[in-house]
């Protein structure tokens, strides 16, 4: 049976991560591949990284960060943050990238995800979507939710899927970073217009959040991304994925993978 | 030595990241001579089929490929070019693997609900090629893929994504798995040890 993912997901500045894992006994905190393992072991199915540099020698930092990642984990991996043309995006998957993220760039100019996907395969387009609640309407915002679109999130995914995304990841900006929970009634309705798989995003405080987003009576997506609770050691993906497994929600029992740090 | 079989496929990248981490020396080739010295061969695959068969028409590889005597790995494109024909481009492929290779939308109900590609980690039993030693039945592997092949004699593991179809195929030296071992963890990576150890 097809599993549910669990998605670890890195905020990588000048080729290094800006939040350390503090429960693991890393040798370097700040070393994206160092954390890439220690996730992979633990049972991570997939690894999500993003690209907050701001500069071109960051940038460039980052691509050779990709190569190193390709070079030594053996999941598959998801790199993001500000790729705004079709050769952003082939940089990063000639450098051994499995999937890139579009987002901002998108939003502008949707031919953009037509054009990785024809090129590269839908398979590696996630289309990233920021969105929140504006009087009752899921307008999508830009430049990590400081800009509102013209955009609303359901019809968007719709023409995104048209356009050969392969994926869908929302992530509901009034549910970000509140640790109470996924906008699980929106990821629902995601997933039964969507022919294509869907990533939660935002919100997750615990592993019940988790259970509820996956589960096929709540939000019923396909994967659930995290950042802050993995990296805290608030919720372990060992501990994690028994509670799924408990609730009668599919994942893959990685064994061995250790559950105290 | 592995021979890489290079027919521009997608993604030849993180098959040799597998065989580097694995320590295994390789060689990309599309040129039978070199080929043909190599111990063992590899066939990759991201991209479609019916590119694919002519590109290794193009390159006079079908005829090397069919009539191969070392162990040879197809993966994932790479596994269903060695089928008999696929609805992907509507093309006769290699014919080594006595089974077809079809699309899921054509196979599966409209009310199905099942997305399309089959994309994530599911599980593969019924295991039944040297590939798999030390591989438990039941173990996880990463899938991406939007066609499938049936099930036939040929058949070395089942999966099931609305219905069974093979998630490896063994005849003779030649084998193939339509989900990626170079990024299915620690087991995947079993699996081409494996294969480097026949």
């Amino acid at each position: 049976m097809l599993t549910k993912r669990i998605i670890p997901c890195l905020d990588i500045k000048d080729g290094h991560t800006v939040k350390g894992i503090n429960f693991l006994e890393l040798r370097s905190v700040g070393d994206p591949v160092e954390m890439a393992e220690a996730y992979s072991g633990q049972g991570a199915d997939e690894l999500v990284f993003l690209d907050i540099s701001a500069t071109i020698e960051g940038r460039k930092a980052f691509s050779e960060l990709v190569e190193r990642i390709a070079l030594h984990i053996n999941i598959p991996f998801t790199v993001g943050g500000g790729i705004s043309t079709v050769e952003d995006a082939a940089v990063l998957l000639r450098a051994g990238a499995d999937k890139v993220s579009v987002n901002s760039a998108a939003v502008r100019n949707p031919s953009l995800i037509s054009d990785i996907a024809s090129r590269f395969g839908a398979q590696c387009v996630v289309v990233a979507v920021d969105a929140r609640n504006v009087d009752g309407v899921w307008r999508v915002t830009t430049h990590g939710g400081s800009r509102l679109s013209d955009k609303e999130l359901f019809s968007w995914a719709k023409q995104a899927e048209a356009l050969g995304a392969g994926e869908i990841l929302f992530t509901s900006m009034d549910h970000d970073g509140t640790c109470g929970g996924y906008a699980c009634a929106e990821y629902r309705k995601l997933s039964d217009i969507l022919g294509i798989p869907v990533i939660a995003s935002g919100g997750a405080g615990n592993a019940g959040h988790i259970v509820d987003v996956l589960s096929p009576e709540g939000g019923n997506a396909d994967a659930a991304l995290a950042a802050s609770i993995f990296h805290y050691g608030d919720v372990r993906i060992p501990d994690l994925k028994r509670q799924l497994a408990a609730c009668g929600i599919p994942v893959r029992q990685v064994p061995g993978s250790t559950t105290a740090g | 030595m592995v021979g890489i079989i290079d027919y521009e496929a997608g993604n030849i990248r993180s098959v040799e990241n597998a065989l580097k981490r694995l320590g295994a020396d390789y060689i990309l080739s599309r040129d039978a001579s070199v080929l043909s010295e190599c111990d063992r061969l590899l066939l990759p695959g991201v991209g479609e089929a019916g590119w694919a068969m002519m590109k290794l028409k193009e390159r006079n590889l079908v005829d090397f490929i069919r009539n191969a005597g070392q162990p040879l790995l197809g993966i994932c494109l790479g596994m269903q070019l060695l089928c008999e024909w696929s609805e992907e481009g509507n093309v006769e492929c290699l014919g080594v693997f006595g089974c077809r290779v079809r699309h899921f939308r054509t196979a599966l109900s409209r009310t199905s609900g099942l997305k399309i590609p089959h994309m994530g980690w599911n599980s593969i039993s019924s295991l039944g090629t040297a590939l798999f030693d030390r591989i438990q039945n039941g173990e996880y592997m990463y899938f991406v893929h939007s066609y499938f092949a049936d099930i036939c004699e040929d058949t070395a593991a089942v999966t099931e994504y609305g219905l069974p179809f093979s998630a490896a195929l063994c005849r003779g030296n030649f084998m193939g798995c339509q989900f990626h071992p170079e990024k299915s963890g620690d087991a995947g990576e079993r699996v081409i040890a494996n294969f480097l150890e026949m």
